[in-house]
This record gives structure tokens, C-alpha cells and sequence, in this order.
């Protein structure tokens, strides 16, 4: 394997970075958490906060499975520090349920069999729930076109764009 | 009488885990945090073949933080999944093979502290030339230029040979013979989640691992072997696999070392490998140069085949053994063929260890198999699926090569796409860059033998039954995302006339759960299914007497549904499901039973006839339209349609999913994904953004057709779905595209540079070396092709 730059953890690690008192807002909770500022937000919520339903794929911003939310917009968060998240709304998949109810999009992955080994799930759910939060009543193209950052090796995508659908039209209903 | 009825198979339900997907309550091996857990970190060769003069690992181990480095003088012990093959070290001791091929472990109290203790490792290497091809594995003769010692000839890991009926004969026959060569590149599986794995070792001495991995059973046994621990001592937990597709499936270097570690500081340790890592540790699809001699009848008829294969195997031979195999064994169970011989080599090469991918070693041979056909059908005149109809496998006879095939709904597959995408339409018939092919294919629902020879079951499920009625069941089997816990739940469910969501399933953990061989081979369904089935009968012969007598009724008149044991004929007759357990446990003290399942024996006993046989074989078949631009090579892909015998759907969201899965898996392979190496040994792209795989917009829309055939070896029926449906989109695309455009690419992947070089005649065929395969081990098929079997 090739000579590594060394990362910036290592540097980190080297340098002892200091730790901050982070405050931050997530899925409608304040959480103060103690860490090192180099630490991306995927890290923050995975590590610190253990809120492991946000999933790591690749750290490079290249699959989508660490999608959250910050202010209602879809962000990779290995690619934002836990610093520069503060005063921010995240909403990960554990912040998806209401009152103990399911979200919509939630039913409808698990009643189409959208889910398979479920570890693209969360960043769908969340990057999907941007685009209804936005466009309503999406046509498949939307959907595809929104969802083309997260990627899924088991699904082969078909019953994730039909759940989509599915959640788009029971929100229709209510 | 087999019900036909179904109250719970056949439904489109939940999957048991699915809404715990949905959530993010599903615990993934990288979600478990122990208290005082350590992080490791595995230094690996940064050359493709070299000798490793010495290693130094004192400034890591002084490094502040840092508990334990080991190297592979730690763990001298080799190991691999093939009985025969264990030539892997969990640390490499003399030499290392492939750029990536662990060296030393560091375990530290953070990831960052680790990484920086790699840094401080010091390895002299001596650099030896490394070999990077089939062509250059086939001309190694240095003795440096040999990867292992152990093989015969340096780098030919194996060479097998075989002809089935008269070959000779079957030429002389043919009034037309064909010869092509073809070239399958590696891909690799490219799972969502990497690799990853935990241990502790615990005051009792006893080891537990936690590892996303698809044969927990072949681990344990791994585990004990280089650690020299009884497996009475080691517990494995297979934690819900985020993808797997066969990479999970060899025990693995990070897994043993996080073991000893833990063992060596009394901590917890877990390692959670990169994306890059992954790419290296691979263990993917093999590439595979081909030759295909076929001769046919005017009428299109196969008269005999003989397929060469040349696999190129990587460092070390993971599950090469068999995957060599495999390139020969299937091409029988499809169309009739009376004479075959087959002959393959794996090679040595220093390159990432290639091992099983979905399919494993038959979408290549499939790909040159279909695409052949469509020649064929071409220069004789006949439309490519009529050719294909006139000489389909018998249901219930015996290929040329000895495997029993029972029931086959490949026909039906054929027809129904056929009518679905409007072939007779369309074949021929598109504009000149529109086009249309078609392949079809079959695959095994489970190998025939396990991987170590032995005469125990392959598959065992337990079941308790608590008072109240709850029932739990226990298997070995490992959800890898294709519902395997969701099946044991609807099989039971089904059994017992109850709920699935009222069972608890308890699986892939070696201390509470009997074997199941794992997540592989396309066996999990009907292997746990039956195993299922037989341990609710036992049960059913304590609960139904028990129910007769409350009742008063005689057994026979006794059914299980709607949570009830009832009367046939006065269902108002009943008494609840749980009453009848708590009557059960007065009567006979607390409950529960074990059933198990085995493959039927297979008829061929030729050395090598272990590789191919299986309960029921499952049948494909698949139409593409795609456009292709003859400007720029770039291919739109319309719709696929895809049809598949699956010998029943427990639940046809579930297999729906397989086939869909299964079709862009396919279309990443033919269209884009290559595992391919500079000559320095890197990986050309290892990462998600350069090794390019279908997102949303590449994929199109796939219409899928389920055939049910009721298979009698599976349970209600069922075949796989996970695999087979893969085989048949490769070819199929190839096909269409020559129906585009007019030009054959016969070398996956085709990708535009080929077509423009297609396009201006400028695209080479395929060259395949020549090698002195061994004598071929000869079988006679009894009577030949289709023999009838008694009923
Ligand atoms: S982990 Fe892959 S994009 Fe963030
Ligand atoms: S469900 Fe496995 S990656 Fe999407």
C-alpha cells in the first residue's frame, strides 16, 4: 500500500489537539460533548454521542451512507466537523420517528422490502426526506436524480424508487 | 400431500428486521463499543513480492498509548478456507504476495495512535519480481518468480481436466464448429460496509469475535486452528452483514489478529478496516480468459463443447480450488449437450486474492456461453431463443457430467420474457444504435458438499417454546441482507399456523445457535428452511396430540392456523396455540426440538464431481434493450426483463429483491467495474469515486417475472433467487449491444473505448495462452442426456 500522508487525525493525535466543549443540536435535543476539533460530524455522533444509525462507507464523501440532515439539508458529515456544526438542526435516522410513530418513508422501506442489508438505509431515508420536504410529489426521475449520491449494492435501487413513491402518496392522503 | 395452500408463504411481508433497518437499530459490527477497547491497525506490504528480511517493531511498541504490535512470528500457524489450500498466514511470515498482504498489528488506545505506531514498524524488504498476469504466472521458471512453495509447478495453484461422454464423436457429428475466445476482467463486491471485527478475551479464558462475516461456522473453526484454542473456547458472533455478496466469506487476516491481540492485552479490540483496505482485501470476482470450441447440428443442436479457463487467482487460493471448478461445471445443466470436456488452471499472481463473488466462477463461462450461442444462432439463421428452445434440459434427468437436475422452469422463463419485452418484435427489427439480446442461465441452490468433508449436517435450526406460546429459533445461519432470518420466521410461522411477527429468531452465534454452514452458495433458504420444517414436525408430533386430546378429536382432523389448533371440519373446535404449549409442558416437561438437513447425495463420483451438484438448480433468463451511440460508444440501457424459476417465493419481495439486486450487480459488471492493478502492483482505483458502480441514473428500470416450479427437494418448494439471476444480464447486454451497433465485444467490461475500437476495427480477439493441461478424468453419463429417473 502507498506511503499514507499521514491524516490529520495523526497529526492530531501528535499535536494533542486540544478538546472543545461542542453544543450541539441534535434530532431536536442539546447534547455538550467534550472532543477534539478535528473530528468530523459523522465521527462526533457516532463516537461521542452513540448515535450509530448514521453509517461510515467511505470517509471521502463518496458513497452517501453518512448523510444527515443540518438545517433540513441532506450533508455528508464526514465532511463537516462536529466544530462547525454547532448551532445547526441535525436530524439523523434515530431523529426520524414522531411520538414512537414510524416516519412515512420509514413504513414504506420496510413494507416494499426496500431495505436488504440496511446499511444504505439511513443516508436514503434522510436525503429522500429532504427531497419530499421539498417536492412533494416527486416524479421518479426526482427521485433518481436526489438519490443518485447514495449508493446501494444490494437493491439494485428499484424498491427503494418505489417506496419513495409510496411515502410520497400516503403523505397525500393524510 | 405437500399443502399448497399457504397462509404465510407466498405473502408479501415485512421482513423481521426491516423497520430495525429503517431505524438505525440495527447493530453492524462498527456500532458495538466495549468498555476499555482497543483499536487496531494492520501494517501492510507496500510491494507485490517481496521477502521480508526482518522487521522491527520496538519504537511502535514504545509509542505512548500503544499496548501490542505482533507480527506473523505471533502467528505462525496458516490457515484458509479450503481444506487443502491453507496456504494464508494471518501476518505474513517469509514473504508477502500482493500489495496490501498484512505484516504486523498494532493495537492502541485510539485509531489515530495506531495508525501513527504503523509508522514506526520497520521492515526490510527484499523486492522480488513481481508476477502480474495469466500469461506471466504461466511462464514463471525463477524460483523467485515462484509465489508459493507449496504448489507442484510454480504458480499453477491448480490444473484440472475432465470429458464427459465422447468428445470425438460429438465433433465428428457437428456440421458446424465454432471457436471463440473471451476475457472476464476481476470486479470486486464492493460492499456499503467495510470490514470490521471485534474481540474479547475474557477472564474465563474464553474468546468471543464479533465480525461481519457470512461463514461464522468456517471462522470458528479458522480461529481455533492458528490460535490453537479448542473451538469449545471460542465463541463467533456474526453481526448483520452490510453486504456481502461472497467478500465476507474467508476468515481474514484483521479477524485473527484482533483475536490475539485482545488475548495478548485483556482488552477488547476492534478493527474497522478502510475503503481502501477493502479493495485490497477483495477476494472477488476472478478474471478469467476463455476458449470455447462448440459444434452443432444444422439445426442448431449442441453436439459436444470443449472450455478451456485460465483464472487468474491472486496471492493466495482463498476458495480458488473450487472456483476453478465451477468454470466447467454448469455448463450442462441448461441446454443438452452429449459431450464436453473442460479444462482450467487457477494461477498465482501478485495480486489481491481473488475467492467468490456472486456467481462464483460461472457468470464468466456463462457470458462466453451465451454470447457463443448468439453466434451460432446468427450464422445459421435461427432466432437466438428458438435455438435455445429446441434443446432445454429435461426436468428430472442427469447432465452429461453427473448432476441431477429436478425441476426446471427455464421454458416457461423464455416464453414469458420473450412476451413481456416483445421479442419477435423486436430482435432484428430496431433502428440501426437501438438493440435487443437475450441470454438465459441456471444456477445451484447450494453446493452439494460443505467445504471440509464431513458427514454432519449442513444446516440446523433449534426451536423453544415458551409458555404463552412464544416460540424462539435458533440457527447458525447469518442475515446478510437477503432475509435468511425473515426465512426462518415465515417457515415456522408457516408450520405452526401462527404470526411470524411472534417468533424470535436467534441466529449466527456459535454459542447459542447449531450450525448452519453460512451465507454463501446460494443455500441458505432451502437448507434452513428444511431443517426448519423437520424441527417444527417433531414439535408438531408432541403439540397435535395434546391439542386431540383437549379436544377430543382425532389427530387427523387437527389443523395449525390463525394461532390456533383446530378442527377441519369444525374449525369452532379449537384450542389457542398457547394453551396447547402449556398443556404440552405439563404433560411432557419443557419443549423444544432440532432438525437438521443435508443435500441428497449426488449420482457422479469422479475426483472433482464435488463442485457443481445441488438440491434443485434454479433457471434465468433475461431480455436488454439499450441504446447504443456510435459516435461516442455510450449506452443507454432501456429496461431489462428478467424472468426467474425460483421453485417458490416465500415471499416475493424478498426474492424480487434478490433478482433486482442481482440485475444491477450484473450491469455494474458488464458496463463499468474493474478490479485492475499498474505494474507497480497498486490498484488502479481503489476508492468509490474511480471504481465506478451504478448509481440511480445508471440503473434502469428492471421488470422482474417470478416462475414457481415447486421444487420437492426445497421447502414449500423453493430454489435460490440470490445468485442465478445475475448470470444471464452479462451476456444478454453483449447481445443486445451487437444487435445495436453490429460489433461483438467478447471482453466484460465493455466499455466505450472497446466499442469506438469495435467500431473501426481496430478491437483484437482475445488472446489465450496455450498450457499442458493434465490427462482428463473421464465419466461415462450412464445412458447420457436426460436420462429419466424413476418417479
Ligand atoms: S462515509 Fe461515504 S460519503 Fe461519508
Ligand atoms: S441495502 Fe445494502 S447497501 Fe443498500
Amino acid at each position: 500500500m502507498p506511503k499514507r500522508k499521514k491524516s490529520s487525525k495523526t497529526d492530531a493525535a501528535q499535536k494533542g489537539w486540544a478538546k472543545r466543549l461542542l453544543r450541539l443540536k441534535v434530532n431536536g435535543e442539546i447534547k455538550e460533548v467534550a472532543t477534539e476539533t478535528s473530528k468530523t460530524l459523522l465521527e462526533v455522533l457516532r463516537e461521542d454521542l452513540n448515535l450509530t444509525g448514521t453509517k461510515h462507507g467511505c470517509e471521502l464523501g463518496e458513497c452517501g451512507t453518512c448523510t444527515v440532515l443540518i438545517n433540513g439539508d441532506a450533508v455528508l458529515s464526514c465532511l463537516v466537523l462536529g466544530v462547525e456544526s454547532e448551532d445547526a438542526e441535525i436530524v439523523t435516522v434515530e431523529g426520524l420517528m414522531r411520538d414512537s410513530q414510524p416516519h412515512p418513508l420509514q413504513r414504506a422501506f420496510a413494507d416494499l422490502g426496500a431495505t436488504q442489508c440496511g446499511y444504505c438505509i439511513p443516508g436514503i431515508l434522510l436525503t429522500a426526506k429532504v427531497l419530499l420536504d421539498k417536492n412533494p410529489h416527486p416524479t421518479r426521475d426526482e427521485v433518481r436524480e436526489a438519490l443518485s449520491g447514495n449508493l446501494c449494492r444490494c437493491t439494485g435501487y428499484t424498491k427503494i424508487l418505489e417506496a419513495v413513491e409510496l411515502a410520497a402518496r400516503g403523505e397525500e392522503g393524510q | 400431500m405437500r399443502k399448497k395452500a399457504f397462509s404465510v408463504i407466498g405473502k408479501p411481508l415485512r421482513k423481521v428486521d426491516a423497520m430495525a433497518k429503517c431505524t438505525g437499530d440495527t447493530r453492524y459490527a462498527d456500532d458495538i463499543e466495549l468498555p476499555r477497547m482497543l483499536y487496531a491497525k494492520l501494517l501492510r506490504s507496500p510491494y507485490p513480492h517481496a521477502r521480508i528480511r526482518s522487521i522491527h517493531t520496538e519504537r511502535a511498541a514504545q509509542l505512548e498509548g500503544v499496548s501490542a504490535v505482533i507480527t506473523g512470528k505471533d502467528l505462525p500457524e496458516k490457515f484458509g478456507i479450503m481444506p487443502s489450500t491453507q496456504d494464508e498466514e494471518a501476518l505474513a511470515v517469509e514473504k508477502v504476495r500482493y500489495v496490501g498482504d498484512p505484516v504486523a498489528a498494532v493495537a492502541a488506545s485510539s485509531e489515530a495512535l495506531a495508525e501513527q505506531a504503523l509508522t514506526l514498524i520497520d521492515v526490510d524488504y527484499e523486492i522480488l519480481k513481481p508476477v502480474l498476469s495469466i500469461e506471466e504466472a504461466l511462464a514463471s521458471k525463477e524460483e523467485s518468480e515462484r509465489i508459493h512453495s507449496w504448489n507442484r509447478r510454480a504458480n499453477i495453484q491448480k490444473a484440472v481436466s475432465f470429458e464427459f461422454g465422447d468428445v470425438v464423436v460429438g465433433f465428428a457429428r457437428a456440421d458446424e464448429i465454432f471457436e471463440d475466445t473471451f476475457f472476464f476482467q476481476g470486479n470486486t463486491h464492493l460492499p456499503m460496509e467495510q470490514y470490521c471485527a471485534m474481540a474479547q478475551y475474557g477472564p474465563q479464558d474464553k474468546l468471543t469475535l464479533w465480525s461481519s462475516t457470512q461463514t461464522p461456522h468456517y471462522l470458528h473453526r479458522a480461529l481455533s486452528k492458528v490460535l490453537g484454542l479448542p473451538m469449545s473456547r471460542i465463541r463467533v458472533i456474526a453481526t448483520p452483514v452490510g453486504g456481502g455478496f461472497g467478500g465476507k466469506s474467508d476468515p481474514f487476516s484483521h479477524e485473527i489478529c484482533v483475536a490475539k491481540l485482545a488475548m495478548i492485552t485483556g482488552r477488547p479490540v476492534k478493527i474497522t478496516l478502510t475503503r481502501e483496505e477493502s479493495f485490497y482485501v477483495h477476494r472477488g470476482r476472478h478474471p478469467v480468459k476463455m476458449w470455447v470450441k462448440t459444434g452443432v447440428k444444422k439445426d442448431g443442436t449442441l453436439q459436444a463443447m470443449h472450455f478451456r479457463s485460465f483464472l487468474d487467482g491472486g496471492g493466495y487460493s482463498s476458495y480458488g480450488l473450487a472456483t476453478v471448478y465451477y468454470t466447467g461445471a454448469l455448463q450442462t445443466v441448461t441446454y443438452k449437450l452429449p459431450a464436453y470436456k473442460f479444462e482450467g488452471v487457477r494461477l498465482f499472481t501478485n495480486k489481491p486474492p481473488c475467492g467468490p463473488k456472486r456467481g462464483h466462477g460461472t457468470p464468466q463461462p456463462r457470458f462466453a456461453l451465451e454470447v457463443q450461442l448468439d453466434k451460432i444462432a446468427e450464422k445459421l439463421g435461427i432466432d437466438p431463443i428458438d435455438l435455445r428452445l429446441k434443446q432445454l434440459v429435461d426436468p428430472n434427468s442427469i447432465t452429461v457430467n453427473g448432476l441431477r437436475i429436478s425441476t426446471t422452469g427455464l421454458r416457461e422463463c423464455i416464453e414469458k420474457v420473450a412476451a413481456r419485452a416483445d421479442w419477435k418484435k423486436k430482435f432484428h427489427q430496431l433502428p440501426y444504435g437501438r438493440g435487443i439480446g437475450f441470454a438465459a442461465s441456471s444456477y445451484i441452490s447450494g453446493a452439494g458438499l460443505p467445504i471440509y468433508r464431513n458427514e454432519m449436517p449442513h444446516s440446523g435450526v433449534q426451536i423453544r417454546l415458551d409458555r404463552g406460546g412464544g416460540i424462539t429459533v435458533f440457527c447458525g445461519s447469518i442475515d446478510i441482507g437477503q432475509g435468511s432470518d425473515s426465512i426462518l420466521a415465515y417457515a415456522v410461522a408457516e408450520e405452526f399456523g401462527i404470526d411470524p411477527a411472534d417468533i424470535r429468531v436467534v441466529t449466527a452465534d456459535t454459542d447459542l445457535t447449531p450450525v448452519d454452514l453460512g451465507s454463501y452458495s446460494s443455500r441458505v433458504t432451502v437448507m434452513t428452511g428444511n431443517a426448519a420444517i423437520q424441527a417444527c414436525g417433531k414439535l408438531k408430533e408432541i403439540l397435535l396430540p395434546v391439542a386431540g386430546e383437549a379436544l377430543e378429536l382425532p389427530v387427523d382432523d387437527l389443523e395449525m392456523a390463525e394461532g390456533q389448533l383446530r378442527s377441519r371440519s369444525y374449525p369452532k373446535r379449537a384450542i389457542s396455540f398457547a394453551e396447547c404449549v402449556e398443556k404440552a409442558e405439563g404433560k411432557f416437561g419443557t419443549l423444544g426440538a432440532t432438525g437438521s438437513y443435508s443435500p441428497p447425495k449426488h449420482p457422479a463420483n469422479f475426483k472433482g464431481s464435488g463442485v457443481g451438484p445441488t438440491p434443485s438448480y434454479s433457471y434465468t433468463t433475461s431480455i436488454v434493450e439499450l441504446s447504443c451511440d456510435p459516435e461516442t460508444a455510450d449506452i443507454k440501457l432501456h429496461k431489462i426483463w428478467i424472468a426467474h424459476d425460483c421453485g417458490r417465493a416465500f415471499n416475493p419481495l424478498l426474492v424480487e429483491g434478490q433478482v433486482e439486486g442481482s440485475v444491477y450487480m450484473a450491469l455494474g459488471e458488464v458496463l463499468m467495474e474493474e478490479q485492475v492493478f499498474r505494474k507497480s502492483g497498486l490498484h488502479k482505483y481503489p476508492s468509490i469515486l474511480e471504481y465506478k458502480s451504478p448509481t440511480t441514473l445508471e440503473t434502469p428500470p428492471i421488470e422482474t417475472i417470478l416462475v414457481e416450479t415447486d421444487d420437492p427437494e426445497g421447502p414449500f418448494g423453493a430454489k435460490e433467487a440470490g445468485q442465478g439471476p445475475l448470470l444471464p444480464v452479462i451476456p444478454a447486454v453483449a447481445n443486445a449491444l451487437y444487435d445495436a451497433i453490429g460489433v461483438r465485444i467478447d471482453e466484460i467490461p465493455i466499455t466505450p473505448d472497446k466499442i469506438l475500437r469495435a467500431l473501426e476495427g481496430r478491437l483484437k480477439s482475445v488472446s489465450v495462452p496455450w498450457f499442458d493441461f493434465p490427462p482428463p478424468i473421464k465419466w461415462q453419463p450412464g445412458d447420457g442426456v436426460g436420462v429419466q429417473q424413476k418417479s
